[in-house]
């Protein structure tokens, strides 16, 4: 009994931090499928790029660990900038199709520009001193490092859902997801917060991939593998909403967690199960619109 | 030359129809050592067809159609690997029902959403089917693969020979038969119904046309032409690996799709002709350009060039009877 | 004697949104019938309920008689109910003439065959043209209908419905955003409408409305605000109110 009840603890531990995790990158793209009504499947490049910069800043420039943590937003942030007002303001209008063509187009290019960059292999995560090892909670050990992500996770959440829905901007965003003609016609400058929302979507997902690199290594194939991850995560939370894919994240995480740890056999057969039949009961998902 | 369908089309063969079976047959015998990437041509060709029956006529994206292809490559590799049967007329009938009876329970359930939850339908199935691949590995090989796959001699005559000759012709005839029913459907009535759908499909239900059966019986056949493809592409190797299955080879599927042209039968040949062949020369040497440069082309392709190809070609044409 | 269409007590809600408020309303076979309202009245909301584009709150709607509140859109064209739309829906990268050969094939029943080439369909290509010289565009066939003025793709439309060889047909708008001159065309094609079709049309241009319609039914907000021959409604001292302050093109 003993041993179950701490096994089941162990699993809801593990499973919150990497649906927190999951979280935090995913929020941005379904933000950004809500208002842009955009399809882009290259969101996890944008974690990627995320925790190569954490990777790179630690072992490369010994750049210490909150700096790196807060480069791996800004930097990453900026760049999606770049591309959101050169490529993908261009494809607003665009069909499906073409969106996902797009950004499987991009997804390629990463993928290889991270194995030309940094090889292959895993980038490891040099995690510093004060992250490391166990520490002590309700009379039980848990590693360092997941209960700071936890922690520092709700804390971005917060931040985040404060900003939504008590700034003006949130205000905005959240006009413009439910009626974007509307939201025009009354003036909110939808070019200029397309790309505010895009920069603070990928710059998240940034920051989720640098702090997850723990529970979801940095490879060049990062984009392609996790990509099915983040799309269950807003498909079955439901399009352009921020609670939704919250308890989306955190189902997919533990799920996930407890299926690795009691039926490794089954792989993530349950997951997709699961997720084609919640989304064949919800098509616009747990939280979603319904039309 | 984009020739379109429906009720005044020409449906007969026009003569530079006849282009791509010249070239496959002058192939064959002039350029003996390269058979084995002219059978991966070919049923990649195939595959590119079925995929172009649903995105580009009925226009639904999915990127999951790998799932049809790999199910059918792992039918015939069990078949003969694990049941014995090495007929291969048999293991393509195999194939293909089997993908096509897959197809008809997917597409029964994903062509009643639409969007996202379509797009993530699709690519659920496709990786529950790599998860069970995977997972199931005392009958698929897992992450090994099946070997030990044998295919008897066609008819009891003609053998598979080590040079690859008989699989590029088995593989030819089979891509004949099947280009030849997708031909007849796309200038069929029913094939005309399918670009109303994707034009307009509101319209559609209010001329009185069942839109979710159409598209039904178009996903399924085209599930069961994926599943042949696939078969003859195990047959060709005599090997099945987790490769067949999954978000890559649909993706990489698609790429080869708009590089032809969507929407236009022969953007199934020209696209798999042109990637196959820069791969298989290209990738070896730079792979991580190679692989940069598809990113690239996909992006430039879409923001530029969005006919692929054909589109170019026809755009090249139309400036030049301009001028004449 | 059934009627051709007809409606009993249809409501729809959406929320606390009321719509379309117990509706009764009759449509007699042969009839030239006009369905008027301001602005926001709920007119095209009516006619999504009547060809199964929405699904009622409440209420029954009947064709010839026959219930058909259950079925979809698709399956009551089958039974005879056709319509045009207030805004161009039409298969906008296809020429004019499959346009109008699509609808005339399902109808035909040979849409569906996937083994004889569309074109050898000679049947299906002769009616349509003999549709388009009816609305006066026989002439335009092969052009794409992306590239038609506004009013010759409003004829296609029509046209469309037509192919159909409806019971009842319900025409939404058919001059809305047309320019005067070419409005003329379709109120001749409208004339020219076979006379046991039931034909109900939603309009805004008065002119139209008293040319064509032998009944009128004012909608307001979702209700029945009376019906009656155009002179009793020209009369009535309700629609005047309800119109004041209406601007006609």
């Amino acid at each position: 009994m003993q041993a179950l009840l701490s096994s089941l603890v162990s699993v809801a531990f593990h499973g919150v931090a990497y649906g927190m995790i999951l979280y935090v990158i995913s929020v941005g793209l379904s933000v950004t499928m809500g208002l842009m009504g955009f399809t882009n499947l290259a969101h996890g490049a944008f974690a990627m790029a995320g925790g190569y910069v954490l990777t790179t800043c630690l072992s490369r420039f010994n750049i210490p660990f909150p700096l790196a943590l807060a480069l791996s937003f800004i930097l990453v942030a900026a760049v999606s900038v770049v591309f959101e007002r050169l490529l993908y303001s261009r494809l607003y209008g665009a069909s499906e199709l073409e969106q996902v063509l797009f950004t499987i187009g991009l997804i390629f290019m990463s993928v290889a520009a991270a194995r030309m960059a940094f090889g292959t292999l895993q980038s490891p995560v040099l995690l510093p001193d004060y992250l490391k090892g166990q520490i002590s909670l309700f009379g039980r050990d848990f590693p360092v490092y997941r209960v700071f992500l936890i922690v520092f996770s709700g804390g971005i959440i917060a931040t985040l859902w404060f900003g939504v829905e008590r700034t003006l901007w949130g205000a905005m965003v959240r006009a413009a997801v439910d009626n974007r003609q509307m939201a025009q016609s009354i003036g909110i400058n939808t070019k200029r917060l397309f790309t505010i929302t895009f920069a603070v979507g990928s710059g998240l997902a940034g920051l989720g991939g640098a702090l997850g690199a723990d529970i979801v290594a940095i490879q060049p194939t990062y984009p392609f593998e996790q990509l099915v991850y983040f799309l269950i995560v807003v498909s079955v939370g439901g399009l352009g909403s921020l609670r939704g894919p919250f308890i989306a994240a955190l189902l997919i995480g533990i799920t996930d967690t407890a299926c690795k740890y009691w039926v490794p056999e089954a792989g993530a057969f349950f997951i997709y199960a699961a997720t084609i039949g919640i989304l064949l009961w919800r098509p616009a998902g747990l939280f979603g619109k319904r039309t | 030359m984009k020739h379109p369908v429906g009720y005044s089309a020409k449906p007969g063969l026009r003569a530079t129809e006849y282009l791509p079976w010249v070239v496959a047959l002058a192939a064959f015998f002039v350029l003996p050592d390269y058979l084995a990437l002219g059978a991966r041509i070919l049923t990649y060709i195939l595959f590119a067809l079925s995929l172009d029956l649903i995105v580009g006529y009925a226009g639904i994206v999915t990127l999951g159609h790998a799932a049809f292809f790999g199910s059918g490559a792992y039918i015939a590799g069990v078949l003969s690997a694990k049941l014995g049967v090495n007929d291969p007329m048999l293991q393509l009938a195999a194939a293909g029902a089997g993908a096509g009876l897959l197809g008809l329970a997917t597409g029964a359930v994903i062509l009643r959403t639409r969007a996202l939850a379509q797009l993530m339908l699709t690519l659920a199935i496709a990786a529950l089917c790599l998860e069970v691949a995977n997972k199931a590995n005392s009958i698929t090989g897992g992450a090994d693969g099946l070997s030990g796959v044998t295919i008897a001699p066609i008819l009891g005559l003609f053998k598979f020979d080590l040079y690859g000759k008989t699989a590029y012709l088995w593989c030819l005839a089979s891509l004949l038969i099947g280009w030849w029913l997708v031909r007849r459907l796309v200038y069929s009535p029913f094939g005309a119904s399918l670009t109303g759908i994707r034009d307009n499909s509101v319209r559609m239900q209010a001329i009185g046309a069942p839109v979710y059966l159409r598209l039904l019986l178009v996903y399924t056949f085209s599930a069961l032409l994926a599943g042949v493809a696939g078969a003859l592409l195990t047959q060709a190797n005599q090997f099945v690996g987790l490769n067949v299955l999954g978000f890559e080879p649909s993706g990489e599927l698609l790429v080869m799709l708009i590089l032809g042209g969507v929407g236009r039968m022969y953007g199934a040949f020209v696209g798999p002709i042109v990637y196959l062949i820069a791969q298989d020369y290209l990738a070896k040497q730079f792979p991580e350009y190679w692989y940069f440069g598809i990113g690239l082309m996909l992006v430039l392709v879409v923001l530029f060039a969005r006919g692929g190809l054909l589109g170019i070609v026809d755009a090249a044409l139309a400036r030049l009877r301009r001028k004449a | 004697m059934n009627a051709a269409l007809e409606t009993r007590a249809l409501c729809k809600r959406f929320g606390a949104l009321t719509v379309a408020e117990k509706i009764n309303f009759r449509l007699e076979p042969g009839a030239r019938h006009a369905l008027i309202g301001p602005n926001g009245a709920g007119k095209t909301t009516f006619v999504n309920l009547l060809t199964g584009r929405l699904a009622p709150s409440s209420g029954q709607v009947l064709l010839a008689g026959v219930d058909i509140t259950r079925l979809d859109a698709a399956r009551r064209v089958k039974r005879g109910l056709g319509r045009t739309f207030q805004i161009n829906t039409l298969f906008r990268n296809m020429s004019v003439l499959d346009n109008v050969a699509l609808g005339v094939a399902e109808r035909i029943g040979v849409a569906g065959g996937f083994w004889r080439p569309a074109a050898r369909h000679a049947e299906v290509r002769d009616e349509a043209m003999a549709l388009l010289a009816s609305v006066g565009i026989a002439d335009e066939a092969a052009r794409e209908v992306n590239g038609l003025p506004y009013g010759k793709q409003r004829l296609v439309e029509i046209a469309i419905a037509l192919g159909l060889k409806p019971k009842v047909l319900l025409l939404d708008e058919p001059a809305a955003g047309v320019p005067s001159l070419e409005s003329e065309r379709i109120l001749e094609a409208l004339a020219q409408l076979p006379t046991e079709m039931a034909i109900l049309i939603i309009e805004h241009d008065m002119d139209l409305v008293f040319r064509f319609a032998a009944r009128i039914t004012v909608l307001v907000q979702g209700e029945v605000l009376c019906e009656g021959t155009p002179a009793e409604i020209g009369a009535d001292p309700r629609v005047r109110e309800v119109y004041l302050g209406e601007r006609h093109v």
